[in-house]
C-alpha cells in the first residue's frame, strides 16, 4: 500500500467550492420554484443570483485551468474498460473484485465518471448558465429581445436542477465505494490517495516519463505555447 | 501554473466574499435611499409655496351683489378673459370626448352617452346627474354648450366648503350659498372641490370607484400614503396636474385611448426600488398591483348592484330604504339590492391602456354584459405590442350588476329615472320599468321593442389610488406561491414560483426516487454479500 499524491489543491478548492455553490444553488432554486419555503422568495432569488454568478467565475476559470495543466484529457470518454468498469457496479464489488481501471495520476477517472463528468460539463452545466442567463436577463425585453415565454427556459432549468440532485445521490453514494468506505473522501480532502503496491508502478512510470519530458523541454519555447493555445480554447468557449 | 491558482485564488476568493458583502452594502445602502425616496418632478410639502398669489376679496368687481350665479361667471370671465374656451373644451364641461375605439374608429365617449352599471346613465334624468356638472342649467338636450357664463367656476374654486349644488337643480347652487362671499374666496381647487363630484358619484361615498372617498379629505399613511395629512398632503392636482384647464388622467369606465394619463413614473422615475429585479417588474407590473394591495380602505364600495330586484314598496305603497349590518344601502326600492364590500382584494387583469365599450346603440354578444373591457394580455409586448408599453398587470375593482335591457334588440336600455313630479313615467316615481324604458328610449330615439329584462353586467375600474405605505405593499410570495396567489387566475404566462409543469415534476421526482432507491439497493446488496463486500472489509479493518 502506498500513497499517492493524486487531487492537486488547486482541484480540491474546487471540488469543495463547487459542492458548496452547488448545494446552495439547489436549496435556493427549489425554495424558488416553490418547492418549499426555507429562508423566503425574494432571499432565495438574491442568493441564487450571487451563488450563480460565482460558480460561472469558477467554472470558466477551471475550464482554463484544465487546458492550461492538461487535466482536460482526463474527461476524454474511452469505451476501454467501460463495461468491466459497469459490471464492477452491477457485480464485481459484491465479490470484492478489484477495481477494473486502475487509477494513476494521468486518469484519475475511471471510464463511467470520465462520460458523466464530461456530459455534466459540456451539455448540464452550460445548459444551465445558458437557461438562468435568459431567465435573468430576457424575461422582460432588452434591447428588443425577449423570450416569447419563460416556459421553455423554466422547465429545462428545473429539469436540470432534478438531474443535478440526481446526480449528487449516486455521486455521494458511489465515494463510499472505494478501496475502503471513506478513503475516496479523505483522497479528496488530503489529496493523497492510497493505491496498491501494483498500481503504483504505473504511476512511477509515468511520473518518470512527465519528468523526462520536462527536462527536455527545458527552456523551450512549448511551455508558453501551451499556454496560449489553452487560453484561446478558453476564449472560444466563453 | 502555481502562481496562476494562486493568482486566481487571491482574486476569486476576496471576490466572492466581497460581492456577498457587497450586496448587503447594496441593502442597507437602498434602504437609506428608501428613506429619502427618489423623487423628480416633485416638491415636497415642507418646500412647498402655499403663499396665495391673489387676494380676490381686494377685487371692485366681485364686492357688488350677485343676483344669480351666471352673474359670477360673468365676472369671472371679466378679468380671466379666454378661459372659457379652455373649459369649454374640456370633457368636464362636454361630458365627453372623441376617443378611437379598436375595430369602432372615432367614438364620442362620455357621461353625456355612455351607459355604466350604477345609476345607467344620464339621458332624460339630466337635471339630477347634472348637480356633477361644472355648469349651471343642464336639465335636458336643450342646454346651451356654447354660453360661458352657463359655466360654474365655483364649483372647482370655491375655498370656503360652504358652495354646495341643489339637489335636482340642473347644476344650481343652493338657495342659501352667499355667492359674494363665495366669490372673494376663491382658489386652486381642493381635494373637497374635486371630491364633492369625484367621492361620491354614483349617488353615495365610494359607491363607484372604492379608491376614491370622502375618508381622504383627511387620511392616514395607511389610507393613502400621498394624501396622509401628516405626510406630504398632497391634493389631486399634484399629480393630475393641469395647465389651460386641461386636467390630466381619466378613468377608463369613459375613455378608451392610451393617453392623458398621470403615471406614477412621473414623479417615482422608472427605476424607483434601488434593485434591479423589482425595477424590472415595472416592465409587466403596474406599480398599482403591489402598491394598492387592499382597497375601500376607509369606507366600503358597492360591489354588486342588482336593480331585477327595485319596486318593491311598503305596505302603505312607499318606496323602502333598508340598511345593512355597517350602515350601507342594502335594499332601496328605486334601485335594486345592494352588496358592499371594505379592505377588497383587487382583482388583477393585464391592460395595455386600451378599453372597448358597450355603447348604447351597439348589439350585446356576450352575458354578462362587459359595460367596458380593459384590453391586454400576456403576449401583448416586445414586437406584437399594440401601445407604446407591452400590456401590464393592472389591480381592478370589477362592479358586478343586474340592469334592464332590451332581449329582442339585444340591446342596453336606457331608462328615465327621475322627474321633479310623479306622472311622468320616471321609475323612482312611478315603478313602472315598462313606461320608464319607452320614456328613456324615445327621449334618445333609439329603437326598443316594448320588452324588457335583466341583464348581467361587469365594469372594470383600475385602481390607482389609496397607495400603501411601503411596508404594506405586496411581497413577493403574494404572487411566486404555488397556491392562492393573487395572480392565481391570471393563467395566460408561466410565473416562476406559481407555476410548475406536471410532467417535469414527475420527471424530477422519479429520477430522484430512482436515485435513492438504487442506492439503497446497491447498499443492501454489499451488505447482504458478506464478507465479500468492501463495505464488511473496511469494518474488519
Amino acid at each position: 500500500m502506498k500513497k499517492v499524491y493524486l487531487y492537486k489543491g488547486y482541484e480540491r478548492f474546487w471540488h469543495w467550492s463547487q459542492s458548496v455553490l452547488v448545494f446552495i444553488l439547489i436549496v435556493t432554486g427549489f425554495e424558488i420554484h416553490s418547492s418549499y419555503s426555507l429562508i423566503g422568495f425574494e432571499n432565495a432569488v438574491r442568493i441564487h443570483n450571487i451563488t450563480a454568478w460565482t460558480f460561472l467565475v469558477l467554472t470558466v476559470f477551471t475550464i482554463f485551468w484544465d487546458f492550461t495543466t492538461d487535466e482536460w484529457k482526463q474527461y476524454i470518454p474511452t469505451s476501454k474498460n467501460l463495461k468491466a468498469q459497469i459490471s464492477f457496479y452491477l457485480s464485481g464489488i459484491f465479490k470484492n473484485a478489484p477495481h477494473p481501471a486502475g487509477k494513476t495520476i494521468s486518469s484519475k477517472l475511471n471510464p463511467l465518471q470520465r462520460l458523466v463528468y464530461l456530459g455534466i460539463k459540456v451539455f448540464v452545466f452550460p445548459v444551465m448558465f445558458l437557461t438562468g442567463f435568459l431567465y435573468y436577463f430576457f424575461h422582460y425585453p432588452v434591447q428588443g429581445i425577449e423570450l416569447s415565454s419563460l416556459e421553455v427556459i423554466a422547465v429545462l432549468h428545473t429539469r436540470g436542477a432534478f438531474a443535478v440532485v440526481a446526480f449528487i445521490i449516486v455521486h455521494l453514494y458511489l465515494i463510499t465505494t472505494g478501496r475502503t468506505v471513506t478513503s475516496n473522501l479523505k483522497a479528496m480532502v488530503t489529496g493523497w490517495e492510497e493505491i496498491e503496491e501494483h498500481e503504483t508502478k504505473h504511476i512511477e512510470e509515468e511520473i518518470m516519463a512527465e519528468t523526462k519530458t520536462l527536462i527536455r523541454n527545458a527552456g523551450e519555447k512549448s511551455g508558453r505555447r501551451k499556454l496560449r493555445k489553452a487560453k484561446e480554447a478558453v476564449a472560444e468557449i466563453v | 501554473m502555481k502562481k496562476l491558482v494562486i493568482f486566481f485564488l487571491a482574486i476569486f476568493l476576496p471576490l466572492f466574499v466581497i460581492t456577498l458583502l457587497a450586496d448587503q452594502e447594496e441593502e442597507e445602502e437602498a434602504d437609506q435611499k428608501k428613506q429619502e425616496i427618489k423623487l423628480v418632478n416633485y416638491i415636497r410639502k415642507a418646500n412647498r409655496n402655499t403663499r396665495e398669489i391673489v387676494d380676490h376679496s381686494k377685487f371692485e368687481v366681485l364686492k357688488g351683489h350677485f343676483e344669480n350665479a351666471h352673474k359670477v361667471t360673468e365676472a369671472c370671465l371679466g378679468c380671466h378673459t379666454e378661459r372659457h374656451i379652455e373649459i369649454m373644451e374640456s370633457p368636464h364641461w362636454k361630458w365627453e370626448r372623441n376617443e378611437v375605439i379598436e375595430g369602432k374608429g372615432v367614438i364620442t365617449l362620455g357621461k353625456k352617452n355612455t351607459l355604466n352599471n350604477f345609476c345607467i346613465g344620464i339621458s332624460g334624468s339630466e337635471a339630477t346627474c347634472t348637480r356633477c356638472h361644472i355648469g349651471y342649467g343642464w336639465k335636458d338636450k336643450s342646454f346651451d354648450f356654447n354660453e360661458p357664463t352657463n359655466i360654474d367656476c365655483l364649483v372647482c374654486h370655491d375655498q370656503t366648503g360652504t358652495y354646495e349644488k341643489e339637489k335636482g337643480a340642473a347644476g344650481y347652487p343652493k338657495e342659501n350659498v352667499n355667492l359674494n362671499y363665495v366669490a372673494k374666496n376663491v382658489g386652486s381647487p381642493g381635494r373637497e372641490n374635486c371630491g364633492v363630484c369625484h367621492f361620491w358619484g354614483g349617488g353615495g361615498n365610494n359607491v363607484k370607484h372604492g379608491d376614491l372617498e370622502k375618508a381622504m379629505i383627511d387620511c392616514s399613511r395607511e389610507i393613502d400614503v400621498h394624501m396622509a395629512t401628516e405626510g406630504e398632503d398632497m391634493s389631486c392636482i399634484e399629480c393630475h396636474r393641469t395647465e389651460n384647464h386641461n386636467i390630466t388622467g381619466k378613468l377608463y369606465a369613459l375613455s378608451s385611448e392610451n393617453k392623458n394619463r398621470v403615471t406614477c413614473e412621473q414623479c417615482h422615475t422608472e427605476k424607483p426600488h434601488g434593485d434591479d429585479i423589482l425595477d424590472d417588474h415595472i416592465c409587466r407590473v403596474a406599480c398599482q398591483t403591489c402598491h394598492i394591495p387592499y382597497y375601500a380602505k376607509a369606507n366600503a364600495t358597492k360591489m354588486i348592484w342588482d336593480w331585477s330586484t327595485a319596486g318593491k314598496l311598503d305596505g302603505d305603497g312607499h318606496p323602502k330604504h333598508e340598511n345593512d349590518a355597517d350602515g350601507n344601502h342594502k335594499y332601496m326600492s328605486i334601485k335594486g339590492t345592494f352588496i358592499w364590500d371594505d379592505h377588497v382584494v383587487p382583482e388583477y387583469y393585464w391592460f395595455n391602456g386600451l378599453a372597448d365599450h358597450q355603447l348604447i346603440d351597439e348589439k350585446i354578444e356576450s352575458i354578462p354584459v362587459q359595460m367596458n373591457s380593459l384590453d391586454g394580455k400576456y403576449m401583448d409586448k416586445g414586437l406584437c405590442r399594440k401601445t407604446s408599453t407591452p400590456s401590464k398587470i393592472w389591480p381592478v375593482k370589477v362592479h358586478r350588476g343586474k340592469q334592464i335591457w332590451d332581449p329582442v334588440n339585444k340591446t342596453l336600455v336606457q331608462p328615465k329615472l327621475w322627474d321633479k313630479e310623479e306622472g311622468q313615467g320616471t321609475y323612482w316615481n312611478d315603478f313602472d320599468w315598462g313606461l320608464a324604458a319607452e320614456k328613456g328610449m324615445d327621449y334618445l330615439e333609439l329603437p326598443y321593442s316594448g320588452e324588457y329584462d335583466f341583464v348581467e353586467t361587469e365594469m372594470y375600474w383600475p385602481l390607482n389610488h389609496q397607495v400603501a405605505p411601503k411596508e404594506q405593499s405586496l411581497k413577493c410570495n403574494d404572487c411566486h406561491t404555488r397556491h392562492n396567489g393573487r395572480l392565481e387566475s391570471l393563467g395566460d404566462f408561466y410565473l416562476p414560483g406559481r407555476d410548475h409543469k406536471a410532467g417535469v415534476e414527475i420527471f424530477g421526482i422519479f429520477l430522484i426516487a430512482a436515485s435513492i432507491i438504487g442506492v439503497m439497493i446497491h447498499t443492501v446488496c454489499r451488505i447482504i454479500s458478506g464478507k465479500k463486500c468492501k463495505l464488511n472489509n473496511y469494518t474488519k479493518n
